[in-house]
This record gives C-alpha cells, structure tokens and sequence, in this order.
C-alpha cells in the first residue's frame, strides 16, 4: 500500500503566524486569548475569543498582506486568507514545486472549514434589506463559499490535482487530512495541501454559539484563563480563528526528492454518534469507535500510542466524554499515557482545529515533547492519564493520535508515527 | 466633467489595485487593468454608488474602458 508522509506544515492562529512561533508559544504556555478587537461586544454575554494578532510577521503576528494583495483581500473572507497564509507556508515549508504538467495534476488540495464565510454572508443580508438585491457585491458568493479555500490555494500554486472540501463542523481539520491521506493512499494523488480554516469570530457567530450553551461566559475579565480544558471551573469553549495547512506526500516521491518527513499519516478512522445536533453522545461510543477505527487502520495496538492530542475544547460535557472514551479504549495502558489539548492556549478553531491539532501532534513527534494543557489548575475527575498540566513535558513519542469531534456527532481521529 | 473623471479614475484605482497613471481614458478594464468579469460587475456597481445613478445592464455590457465609464455618467449623472 501507498504511504502517506506529513513533508510541509503552516498555520496562523490566534499564538500569530506560523509554526515556528505557535509551537514556541505553546510549549511556554502562553494564551492566544484576548478580549474581542474586531467588534462591540457590549450585548454578547461572551466578551473573548482567539482573534489571529495582526502586525509584524518579524514579530510573529499576522501580516495578510504577505499572502494576497489587498486588492484581493477585499473580495474574500478571512477564513480564505488565513487558508492562503497557512497553506504558502506549508508549500514552500515542504519544498515542493510542480514545474511540469504532470505534476501539477498529481498536486490537489482539501482544505475545509466549519462554517465558512461567516461575516460577509451575515453583511450581505443586511445590504441586502436595507439597499436591495442590486448593491449586493458578484464577490459575495465567491468570499464565502467553503470551497473557495481549495479553490483559491490551487489557482496561486497551480494545483491541478483533486479540489476538494470537508465540512464536518469542529472534525473538518481532522477529516480533510484523513480524508487527502485517502485519496494518496488510493493513487488519485501523489501530493494533497490539506487542512482546515476558521473565521467565525464574528458577532453572529458568538451570538450563536453562546444561545447552543457552548461558549464560555465566566472569564471575560481573565481571557487568557478562560479555555482550561479538563478543570473544574471550565464552562464552555473560546471560539478561535485561523487556519492550518499540511502538505501529505507519498513516501516514495518524497523520499525521492529528498524532502524533509515531520511523520508518517499511519491510520485513519471515522464514526458518527447518531444522538444528538450538538451534544456528543454521553457515553463517548462515537469518538471511541472513531479512534479504534484509526488504531486498526494503522495495524497497531492501543498501547501503541504514545501521545494523544485530545479534542478537549473545555466543556463541561465534552471533556470528561472523551477523556472517558480514551480510558475505556486504552484500558490497563491508560496509566502510561500522555494526552494534552492545546486549545487552553489556542482556543477552539472550529474547523481549523484539527488541522493545527495535527501539526502540533507531528511536531510533539519530531521534538518529543508533549505540549501542554494550560489551565488545568483542577481536574474535575481523577484520571490515571498524564493531562500534562501547564508545563510542557519530554516524552518518548514514536506514534502519536490527534482526535476531532464535531456537532452532528461526527468524530475522526488519525494516527502519526516517527519516521526513521 | 473633470471632477467625474477624476473620481471615475480614483474608483478604478481603488477596486482594481492599479497604479493612476495606468487607468488612461482609452484604457479597457479587461485587457489593460487587469479585470475579470467580476471585477466589471463590481465597478458599475461602485459608479452607480458613487453618482447615485442605475447603469441598466445593457449598457453596462458597452462600458468597456474608463472613457466609456466617463461618457455615461457625464451624459447620465444628476449631479
């Protein structure tokens, strides 16, 4: 069988712009959240989010000028921007380009989002109502279509290859590279830019997630304590924004080029709750079955995995859900396992999240050291797992998973190994 | 008249991300400015904003360059 190796990687979130600067930030533990900047929050009961910081790229935050011109800025959603930033990275990270025909079709891309082009379809609705049909931009469609990731990273690069696109709300990171592994592993491709891209953070967006009970609403005054997965205090979820970008590569082709390997995509699996729209299922069988799906996939044992990259958004439901999920998977072995979410630092990216999820987990891989849960002061139930509290911790890391759960109940989780 | 001109230009400019002395009278949108049929959508839509005017669609299909932009709204604007 074709394998299928993680050779590029790119991302801007709200710890700012690129890998380097979102995994050094990780693992000293420092928050991306801040209260909202892009907006009036006065009748929100949620004041906080993780909004991408803009500046200096030097500086480590996002400059979006850097990936489109502002020209073009005007004609797209920020969901699509950050999709370009984080994939130009990835590209040029991997070091692959296309120079003849023939590769630019082997060369496709998959990069979804939850929601899509959130703002603007909320903006053209009120231009709308108050000016009429006329005044609504032709680029409105276009800015806002959840394909238009896809399709704009392959009309800058030339990708020729499958244009494709997950939505599978907060599990669309997750899916898209399960998913661009796939169509590697089946011969449609020898190259897939994969991920995921977010930019709810916009006043219908809180708005929404706050009346579905999701988001937190207790730490306004503390931003950066407010996402704080598996504590006691944790009410809700802080909604992130950006975009995260792997580049798959078969392994012969990389290889054969000499690229760079973060990790092998060893396995893949999937499952629905088949329960409820937004609650997962309370005995955590959908993302269970999702991760046994993924270790049979890869043709290893439970024990096998080293590290988890836990979904782990910091609801009071979900948390416990999966962590529950993981102990009845693990069994005996969940008593050497170490497993983080790095969405106390990030916040929740929707469906960007397992995509920069699956960055973070090849890079705990390459550096072997699991990043840590941030905020986690308190656990609220006693687990015999290694949630790695607040402080990074050096760890033996040979395979690794990246779990992703989404309204729905969608679940997707994939398994990384070290590659020799 | 000239005031239209300029502000036709200054739009054009704007919408199109060109430099001024690129958007010349004869100048078309498509060939010369780099515009798609988009970007043409979005510019009668920003001139009947601008001069407060409906530029009906068969007429938008004749505006071709900023000189035919510039003609229609000096012969058409109510300002």
């Amino acid at each position: 069988m074709r394998r299928v190796v993680v050779t590029g990687m790119g991302m801007v979130t709200p710890l700012g712009d690129g890998v380097d600067t979102n995994w050094r930030r990780l693992l000293a533990a420092e928050s991306g959240i801040r209260a909202i900047q892009a907006f009036d929050t006065t009748d929100l009961a949620t004041k906080i989010a993780g909004e991408v910081p803009r500046g200096d790229k030097e500086s480590g935050l996002f400059n979006a000028d850097l990936y489109m011109l502002p020209k073009d800025q005007r004609k797209v959603d920020k969901f699509i921007i950050f999709a370009m930033a984080a994939a130009k990275q990835a590209v040029e990270d991997s070091g692959w380009k296309p120079e003849d025909d023939e590769s630019r079709e082997r060369t496709g891309v998959m990069i979804g989002s939850g929601i899509g082009g959130l703002g603007p379809i909320a903006d053209t609705a009120i231009e709308l109502k108050e000016k009429g049909p006329r005044r609504v931009s032709p680029f409105f469609i276009p800015s806002a279509l959840i394909n238009l990731a896809s399709g704009q990273v392959s009309i800058r690069h030339g990708f020729k290859g499958p244009n494709h696109a997950v939505v599978t709300a907060c599990a669309t990171g997750a899916h898209a590279i399960g998913d661009a592994a796939r169509i590697i592993r089946y011969g449609d491709a020898d190259v897939m830019v994969a991920g995921g891209a977010e930019s709810a953070v916009v006043p219908v967006g809180i708005a929404g997630f706050i009346a579905c009970r999701a988001l937190s609403t207790d730490f306004n005054d503390t931003p950066d304590k407010a996402s704080r997965p598996y504590d006691k205090a944790r009410d809700g979820f802080v909604m992130g924004e950006g975009a995260g970008v792997l580049v798959l590569e078969e392994y012969e082709h990389a290889k054969a080029r000499g690229a760079k390997i973060y990790a092998e995509v060893l396995g893949y699996g999937m499952a629905g709750d088949a329960y409820h729209i937004t609650a997962p299922a309370e005995d955590g069988d959908g993302g269970f079955r999702a991760m046994r799906a993924a270790i049979k996939d890869a043709g290893i044992q439970p024990s096998d995995i080293d590290y988890i990259n836990a979904h782990g958004t910091s609801t009071p439901l979900g948390d416990e859900i999966e962590l529950g999920a993981v102990e009845r998977l693990l069994g005996d072995a969940a008593a050497k396992m170490t497993m983080s979410s790095t969405k106390g630092a990030t916040g929740h990216l929707l469906g960007a999240a397992g995509a920069i999820e699956a960055a973070f987990t090849c890079l705990a891989i390459r550096d072997q050291i699991a990043p840590p849960t941030i905020n986690l002061e308190n656990p609220s139930v006693e687990t015999p797992i290694d949630l790695v509290p607040n402080t990074a911790k050096p760890v033996k890391i040979e395979i690794a998973m990246s779990n992703s759960f989404g309204f729905g109940g969608t679940n997707a989780s994939v398994v990384f190994k070290k590659v020799a | 008249m000239s005031d239209i001109a300029e502000r036709v230009k200054k739009i054009v400019v704007e919408h199109l991300g060109v430099e001024a002395a690129q958007v010349k009278e004869d100048a078309k949108f498509i060939d010369d400015l780099g515009a798609d049929s988009l970007d043409t959508v979005e510019l009668v839509m920003a001139f009947e904003e601008e001069f407060s005017i409906e530029i009906p669609d068969d007429a938008a299909e004749k505006i071709q360059t900023v000189g035919d932009a510039i003609n229609f709204i000096n012969a058409n604007a109510k300002s």
